[in-house]
């Protein structure tokens, strides 16, 4: 029996989900024997005009990572949808917008401006910016447009699963694949791992008061963090009441509060506004003047709240800009 | 804004103290611009910043979250709730490049119908100076 087709592809991400799919370790080896990979521009030397040449829907998956930001990255997002049977959003840049989607706070000219004029690394006195077409003796050159507003990957294309991680746990990767081949697979549109909030499994979950209640809130290089007390208790933001669990509290068990990278659970809808609330209700301050200051003190409240699920919240971006 | 339109505002007022406040005002006769939409909720700790963010996205050109006095509360402790949200929502909203004159709290208790009035006539007036909201009309996504 011929197997399966299988395409990875990446649009604006790090790298790092790439990263997750080699993090599979010996694993891999089962992946690779089990399936044919068609496509996997970090890894393989395949040509995009390779998938244009196939018929519709005969990858059998693609596992698509990073968010859509490029005229490129859209049309191949809509291609490998037209020629594959399963899209899976993979990682949380594709599923929530993740870091590259913090770039909704500006546009295209604020961007091209820093990257290609402003930094003080840059030396381009004559102010070219990248351009779509440019013509030289040899011809024709081009470049993908780039968009003012990055999106999440289903906000461009129909998703069939999604899987939530910056990057994704391999346990979680190798349960999806797993439950690809044998056919087991739940509900369209299903986040593939729990749907509880990181607090229910997080080890230090113990050492939290029945009441949380904080005066004051910390940075975590602020504070001398003790690894067996939750950090919310100590003042520190953790995301975790606001986040999806099953990542096996990495973060956690290095010290490090969670960020909130495998997104809200079902029913929640902006997570960031989710978090802010929750945030309100621990904070023991009566008095104005000092909620106002406490208000104050939280740096970067987009950068903090909504890490990686700027585009996919109810505004998706910064307005106005 | 035009000379007699009148901006759009959503009221979340609370059952106990505002929307009794409100319905004083109403019994009393008083006079005030019909700006206000009001949506009676039981305590003001109910509005969660998504209803916020939602009625923005809806083409509210004002938000107004109303409830009792600080220490009022009927459950003892909503209201001090809804302040310490308020003023993060209120953070985000500037991050976001909302308008924060947009968004309004204000304490009217049951006997206050006058202040109900004062509250909902003087936020008209500087929404009208504002304008409308702006993202009705600008192709964001």
């Amino acid at each position: 029996m011929a197997k399966p087709l299988v395409a990875f592809y990446w649009c604006a991400s790090c790298g790092g989900c790439e990263e997750a799919v080699i993090d599979l370790a010996e694993d891999i080896l089962k992946v690779v024997e089990a399936v044919d990979i068609k496509l996997w521009p970090v890894a393989m030397d395949f040509k995009y005009k390779d998938i244009e040449a196939m018929e519709d829907s005969a990858l059998a998956v693609s596992f698509i990572n990073g968010a859509i930001r490029t005229s490129e990255q859209e049309y191949m997002a809509k291609l490998l949808r037209k020629k594959s049977g399963l899209v899976v959003a993979f990682g949380a840049c594709s599923h929530l917008g993740g870091i590259p989607g913090l770039a909704n706070v500006a546009n295209k000219k604020e961007i091209f401006e820093t990257a290609y004029k402003l930094t003080h690394t840059t030396v381009n006195p004559k102010g070219v910016y990248p351009q779509t077409v440019t013509e030289i003796p040899q011809g024709k050159l081009t470049l993908p447009e780039f968009y003012d507003t990055v999106k999440t990957l289903d906000q461009t294309i129909e998703v069939d699963y999604y899987l939530p991680g910056c990057a994704p746990p391999p346990d979680l990767i190798m349960n999806a694949i797993t439950a690809i081949l044998e056919g087991k697979l739940p509900e369209k549109g299903s986040v593939l791992t729990v749907d509880k909030a990181l607090c229910e499994t997080c080890p230090l979950n113990k050492s939290k008061p029945d009441k949380l209640a904080i005066k004051e809130i910390k940075r975590i290089s602020e504070v001398i963090h003790d690894p067996e007390k939750c950090f919310l208790a100590e003042g520190i933001i953790c995301l975790g009441p606001a986040t999806r669990g099953g990542c096996g509290e990495r973060c956690i068990n290095a010290n490090m509060p969670c960020r909130g990278c495998f997104g809200p659970t079902k029913e929640v809808k902006d997570m960031g506004a989710k978090f802010l609330s929750s945030l309100a209700s621990i904070i023991d301050v009566d008095d104005e003047k000092e909620i106002e200051r406490i208000a104050e003190s939280v740096l970067g409240p987009i950068g903090l709240f909504y890490m990686y699920t700027l585009p996919s919240s109810i505004l998706r971006r910064k307005q106005g800009v | 804004m035009k000379e007699n339109e009148l901006p759009r505002i959503i009221g979340f007022l609370c059952k106990w103290c505002s929307s009794a406040g409100a319905d004083l005002a109403g019994v009393s006769r008083l006079k005030m611009p019909a700006s206000l939409i009001p949506i009676r909720v039981m305590c003001s700790s109910r509005v969660d910043p998504v209803f916020v963010l939602k009625a923005f996205l809806g083409g509210a050109d004002g938000v107004l979250v109303a409830g009792c006095h600080p220490g009022d509360c009927h459950y003892q402790s909503g209201n001090y709730y809804t302040r310490r949200r308020f003023a993060l929502t209120k953070k985000i909203f500037e991050e976001l490049g909302l308008d924060t004159n947009r968004i309004r709290l204000s304490w009217i208790s049951a006997s206050e119908g006058h202040k109900f009035v004062n509250v909902v006539t003087e936020f008209t007036e500087n929404l009208k100076k504002i304008g409308k909201n702006p993202i009705e009309t600008e192709v964001f996504l």
